[in-house]
């Protein structure tokens, strides 16, 4: 037996907007789709930006990609803003947790010094990286066309602020909130010569200006080997060192890395697949970026997990990139 | 930073989660990095001095945000299955959210763009994060406006296709021009027209009306919007106070140019709210208050208290300001009797209000309605019994500048028409207002390119010379279901039998 409540019916005169129906038919639309389908302004804009006349505002010369259309790129997470912030507080729920169940037990201050040394300078630097990474983020949000592609940017803008507050938090909580440990681990960033080739990388990669090579760069590249050697490989040695406490703190980044392979590789698939004029920018901005990215971590790999690491982690990207038809070095290695 | 053995305070330990993950650039150079920063001529000599408006790192703000978006998308899907169409106070009122959907929303995704923007072009990090996260902010707005009108285009004329009307329909260059303008200036004007002028002067006058109007209306979907918006709001107008100050405070170079900025995107933002004055005197139903308290409220006390503490830094309040304040008893009434004129060509129906409406309006307006604007409606009236509702064929004049028609008149003399105009390298174009003209005199090679809809139209750039071309193919207004008259249009008749009035009342309940 189920029980009936009876509701007056009501026939709806349509069941979604025009411009959603245009793409999809006049049917019941996804929440995802009433809010990230045709909302970006697309033509008769007014003023030409002050900040760069030779485009239009949205205009979509502003990377060299061409797409007939931009909206072909969508979220295979169907994130939208309600869903985007109901996932990540569920991560930050299990976060901090992880936390303060450290904090509790002072997993981290028990760590003899020399462990905490190498977390100031092997990790938390990382955090300035990560705002690279959100400035990056930010600033394609900004130009990219379609709001199915800013959208997932700006999230992983905000994303990248808030992987680089967690890694701050590593340090606060080894100097008892003094910021003291904050600032000698700004210090390796700044002039330990480790950290040298990944500081250029990073100023390098906030002057390109085409923002498709940027999402490739930052997001695909340097995340692609950034993420599984910090994140997979230097978490195993960390372990090996007696910091296994710490993989309760990265566990945010490992998620998190996986989750947004959906997306990036999503991305990367349409934006390639469209033509070989794009499959062959692709080409020519990975055989660029590519060995750069390689180089900027290969002082953080030898002073840690190793070169191979460095080196298993580039043979999966390359795997990676070789669905989409995309070559990069690490096959061979 | 100073080493320190103390505990950090929370605005210290902020900044170490914020703006302490930037640091000086050595392989590139930081003019390079950050090109926008200085071509306004806004000189900022210490980054450090910027105060956080709020101090939100990213785990809470996730935290905050997913709360107000679970209890928000309930009162949606609550309202969807109980049909909460059906009990406003009448469906005269949805054409306030067709104005809101297609006027309004497109700019919060504007906005989501422009922060974005503003989040990458300044060099302090302590800015940059307060902008991107009013980034997110506006793009949560654009997307539950989305999804809290959702319901009503299902079944409401006239919100089916927001985001192109917006950039095609005539009146809708106004709100679309004037965030043109801001996007496309360079990001210390982009936070003083919005961030200030908008968000923290005169968003009151926006936000008051559309959320308290569909609270007196009967709209739980979006009055639920409204109240889960507001503490986002609150950080965008903290973000706007901090961001005048921090640049008055840099320099004093500084000080003439936010004048000039204040002045104008002041005035730009009264000739936005002017569209925002119709639908809160006319358009809803059941009224809040009348477009003029609301003015001496939000804008005449609140704006007063503000520009006198800012007088310290040398800034004197907008220098239109009293155009504005005596535009108060006339501004709706002459915004509502021109649409009432072109309702053929917008996506929203007019009316002559009913005569309790106009009684409240005597009320209101004691100088000006019962002088000034009954008169027309009866004669408009008068002529729509006989049968010769009227609707003008004629395109309007637009001004250069706001881009509404030309319809205000002069302060101190309600029958004559304001008007201005002059020639730039040869051509003649043509002004609302004193203040518009000298807006257009600061920057003529900005506005010489404004993308004037009737221009437009005469060109032949707008797929058709005739109006129900342009009306139908190019706006894709619905012909007979969108536009006209409100008294018999399809939205009327299902209102009325939503209502249970049968046909045989019909004339009555009309009348």
């Amino acid at each position: 037996m189920s029980i009936e409540i009876k509701t007056t019916s009501v026939e709806p005169i349509r069941h979604t907007y025009s411009h959603i129906a245009r793409r999809f038919g006049d049917k019941p639309a996804t929440r995802y789709q009433e809010a990230s389908y045709d909302l970006e302004a697309k033509t008769n804009f007014h003023y030409r930006p002050q900040w760069d006349s030779r485009y239009e505002l949205n205009d979509d010369r502003r990377t060299a990609i061409r797409m007939a259309d931009w909206y072909a790129v969508s979220d295979p997470r169907q994130f939208y803003y309600g869903a985007y912030v109901g996932n990540r507080a569920k991560m930050q729920e299990a976060a901090e947790t992880s936390f303060g169940f450290c904090d509790k037990r002072n997993l981290l201050t028990r760590l003899p010094e020399q462990t905490q040394k190498q977390l100031l300078r092997l990790l938390v630097p990382l955090r300035h990286v990560e705002l690279g990474a959100n400035m990056n983020n930010s600033k394609i949000a900004g130009e990219a066309v379609a709001t199915t592609v800013s959208q997932m940017h700006i999230y992983t803008a905000m994303d990248r602020l808030g992987i680089g507050q967690y890694l701050s938090r590593v340090a606060l909580m080894i100097d008892g909130s003094t910021g003291k440990a904050l600032d000698e681990s700004k210090g390796y960033w700044m002039d330990d010569e480790l950290w040298q080739p990944m500081r250029k990388l990073v100023e390098d990669t906030l002057v390109v200006d085409d923002w498709f090579e940027l999402t490739l760069v930052q997001n695909i590249l340097m995340d692609g080997l950034m993420y599984t050697l910090v994140y997979d490989k230097m978490d195993a040695w960390f372990e090996s060192q007696g910091a296994e406490d710490v993989s309760m703190l990265t566990e945010f980044m490992r998620d998190w890395y996986k989750e947004s392979l959906r997306w990036t590789n999503a991305m990367i698939k349409a934006v390639a697949g469209e033509s070989e004029a794009n499959r062959e920018l692709l080409q020519k901005w990975i055989d660029n970026w590519e060995p750069q990215a390689y180089d900027a971590l290969k002082p953080l790999a030898e002073a840690s997990v190793g070169i191979d690491a460095l080196d298993e982690a580039r043979a999966e990207l390359s795997a990676r990139l070789k669905k989409f038809g995309l070559q990069s070095q690490g096959v061979s290695a | 930073m100073a080493v320190q053995n103390k505990k950090l305070n929370l605005k210290d330990k902020y900044q170490y989660l914020t703006r302490d993950m930037g640091w000086e650039p050595t392989y590139q150079k930081k003019k390079d990095i950050f090109p926008d920063e200085d071509f306004e001529g806004i000189k900022i000599t210490d980054w450090s001095q910027w105060e956080d408006p709020f101090r939100l790192t990213m785990d809470s703000y996730w935290k905050y945000q997913a709360e107000k978006e679970k209890k928000l998308y309930a009162i949606f899907d609550a309202f969807a299955q109980n049909n909460g169409h059906q009990n406003i106070s009448d469906a005269r009122y949805v054409n306030a959210l067709k104005l809101f959907l297609t006027g309004v929303s497109p700019l919060e995704h504007a906005a989501f763009q422009g922060y974005a923007k503003t989040g990458r072009q300044f060099s302090g990090a302590g800015a940059r994060v307060a902008c991107q996260m009013q980034a997110i902010d506006e793009l949560r707005h654009s997307q539950t406006q989305q999804h809290a009108m959702s319901h009503y285009n299902k079944h409401f004329n006239g919100l089916h296709d927001a985001a192109h009307m917006h950039d095609r329909v005539w009146f809708l260059s106004v709100p679309k021009s004037f965030f043109d303008d801001a996007r496309t200036a360079g990001p210390f004007e982009f936070l003083t027209a919005i961030s200030f002028s908008f968000e923290y002067v005169l968003t009151n006058l926006l936000f008051v009306p559309f959320m308290s109007g569909a609270a007196y209306n009967g709209d739980m979907a979006t009055v639920t919007f409204g109240f889960s918006a507001q503490s986002d709001e609150a950080r965008h107008m903290t973000l706007g106070l901090e961001v005048i100050k921090f640049i008055l405070e840099q320099h004093e170079d500084n000080v003439p140019i936010v004048q000039r900025w204040i002045d104008k995107w002041f005035w730009r933002g009264f000739r936005l709210l002017s569209l925002v004055s119709m639908m809160m005197d006319y358009m809803l139903p059941n009224k809040v208050m009348s477009w003029s308290e609301a003015w001496e409220v939000y804008y005449e006390q609140n704006g007063g208290a503000l520009f006198k503490d800012l007088e310290r830094y040398g800034i004197r309040p907008p220098k239109y300001q009293d155009v504005a304040n005596d535009a108060k008893h006339h501004l709706s009434h002459q915004l509502w009797t021109t649409f009432y004129q072109y309702s053929q060509a917008t996506n929203f129906h007019t009316w002559i209000p009913e005569k309790e409406e106009m009684d409240w309006m005597s009320e209101k307006y004691p100088d000006t309605f019962d002088k000034y604007y009954r008169p027309r409606y009866e004669h408009l009236a008068k002529e729509a019994a006989a049968g010769r509702r009227f609707y003008n064929n004629t395109l309007p004049q637009l001004c250069q500048v706001c881009q509404v028609p030309t319809l205000f008149t002069e302060m101190g003399a309600p029958t004559k028409l304001s008007h201005r105009q002059l020639k730039y390298e040869g051509e003649r174009y043509h002004f609302c207002s004193e203040a518009c003209c000298e807006i257009f005199e600061h920057e003529p090679e900005k506005y010489i390119q404004a993308w004037l809809p009737v221009h437009q139209i005469y060109q032949g750039n707008c797929e058709g010379a005739d109006v129900e071309t342009v009306v139908q193919k190019y706006y894709h207004i619905n012909i007979g279901e969108d536009n006209f008259e409100y008294l018999g249009s399809p939205d009327h008749k299902r209102w009325l039998s939503i209502k249970g009035v049968k046909p045989a009342d019909e004339d009555k309940n009309a009348a």
